[in-house]
């Protein structure tokens, strides 16, 4: 096998040079390369969507893309969601409306939440629940998040 | 994850030419939806991926009126359904291709990509036979064409020879006053694998009541998904009613080899073909009518 093998991508914006392995995931390069470790493996096989990025505009599983398929593209992580002024209006919503627990699918449910948003600024509690079954929550029930998210239009609306 | 190596050529010529070279050890990637989390579960056994997605062929949308539409084998669902004339005039494709997975799952997930990994299960089988798509297959000893319906030999297994691949479908424009339908059957609304699935695409005549020509197919209750002859036979020269839906039904059932498993049993399984079998008819000839009320 050959070993390591060159990769250049874009990552939150910046340039991103890393070395890795055919058979790693997105997500294992992520964490354990780059040390971002806010993207969090779920169930590592496509299902749990706790692992959530932005490729190349697309929202996608990273557990399931591999590192090396990211030479030349732009990924977004939830390391770039936040704002030089503070909080994104969906992490605060989040917060204020309770909208996690453990946490572990949070991230996940913002990257997802965003590119939702990004698609269609005015989503129905029917479309967000829609696009999020692709995100898996064990703790909330869901009402919380889907609240969380109609909250996080408002804010983003009053912003505009 | 074992290790493996990795190549993305750029064109049909060198893909083959890696396949060639590495035999049976090797595997198309495309989405990965699929393969990545076989190789990772240790439920297939390769040395080489090769990464399709840089191959122009394999990612082109290209329609056109007489000859129809050309689908790359690796674009991806999103790209499906939100293309304004594919999603208006392969209205079966955009039923499938908007029920594979979530979100994540159809921004990466190819239609080609769900064929040759030939479940039974498949969504977007159905859909494609019920469009009357054709594979276009490259190898070592040029192109060849085989039907979907044909594509699939056994669960988990297609009709692809060592370093052969699938580059595109060819799907025929419809003729006029054509409608189609997938509908799968799962306990829940989405993300989950399909108890039954159903296609159906008709065409009408003038009358915009009798039946020209159609096409029946299923998923998850054979070995390979199905194309039911006899159940087009019910309908065609027909006018459509509730009664040779009824007879189309009970083609279909009859036609079905299900099996039991934890998903259902064979019984409910037949059940569901009936309903499913209505229920795909009805929509898509309530399609064929609206499409020929917009002309």
């Amino acid at each position: 096998m050959t070993g390591k093998v060159r990769v250049s991508a874009t990552i939150n914006g910046e340039p991103a040079d890393f070395l890795c392995e055919p058979r790693q995931s997105l997500l294992e390069v992520l964490r354990d390369e780059l040390k971002m470790t806010g993207t969090k493996e779920g169930c590592n096989n496509g299902n749990c969507g706790a692992c959530n990025v932005v490729f190349n505009g697309l929202l996608v599983n990273s557990c399931i893309v591999l590192a090396v398929e990211a030479d030349g593209a732009t990924v977004e992580t939830i390391e770039g969601v936040m704002r030089p002024e503070g909080l994104h209006p969906l992490q605060t919503a989040f917060l204020e409306n309770a909208a996690l627990q453990c946490g572990i699918c949070t991230p996940g449910f913002i990257v997802s939440a965003k590119a939702l948003l990004e698609h269609k600024p005015k989503a129905t509690e029917a479309e967000i629940r829609h696009w999020c079954a692709g995100n898996l929550c064990r703790c909330t029930g869901y009402d919380k998040i889907v609240r969380a998210i109609l909250d996080a239009e408002t804010r983003l609306e009053e912003a505009r | 994850m074992r290790a493996f190596d990795y190549a993305a050529p750029k064109s049909l010529k060198e893909a083959v030419a890696l396949l060639d070279q590495r035999g049976d050890r090797a595997r198309v990637l495309s989405g990965g939806t699929d393969l990545i989390v076989q190789v990772r579960e240790k439920r297939r056994d390769l040395d080489l991926m090769v990464d399709v997605k840089r191959i122009p062929e394999l990612l082109e949308i290209r329609y056109d009126a007489t000859t129809g539409l050309t689908l790359g084998a690796s674009v991806a669902c999103n790209r499906i359904y939100e293309h304004p004339v594919v999603s208006r005039t392969y209205p079966g494709l955009v039923d499938a291709a908007f029920l594979i997975g979530g979100i994540q799952i159809q921004n990466r997930a190819s239609l080609g990509g769900n064929l040759c990994n030939a479940s039974p299960a498949a969504d977007s089988i159905p859909a494609l036979i019920v469009h009357r798509a054709v594979c276009v297959i490259a190898g070592p000893k040029g192109q060849r064409e085989l039907p979907v319906e044909q594509f699939c030999v056994a669960p988990g297994r297609n009709a692809l020879q060592t370093a052969e691949l699938l580059v595109s479908f060819r799907i025929p424009s419809p003729p006029p006053r054509f409608g189609a339908n997938y509908l799968r059957f799962i306990p829940r609304n989405e993300m989950d694998i399909a108890v039954v699935g159903c296609g159906v695409s008709l065409s009408l005549e003038d009358d915009l009541k009798t039946v020209a020509a159609a096409r029946v197919s299923l998923g998850a209750v054979a070995p390979t998904p199905l194309l039911v002859a006899e159940a087009a036979a019910v309908l065609s020269s027909q006018p459509f009613s509730p009664e040779i839906v009824d007879k189309a039904a009970a083609a279909a059932q009859a036609a079905a080899r299900p099996i039991s498993d934890m998903r259902g049993t064979a019984e409910y399984r037949r059940h569901l073909v009936g309903v499913l079998t209505r229920r795909a008819l009805l929509k898509a000839f309530e399609r064929a009518q609206e499409v020929s009320h917009d002309r």
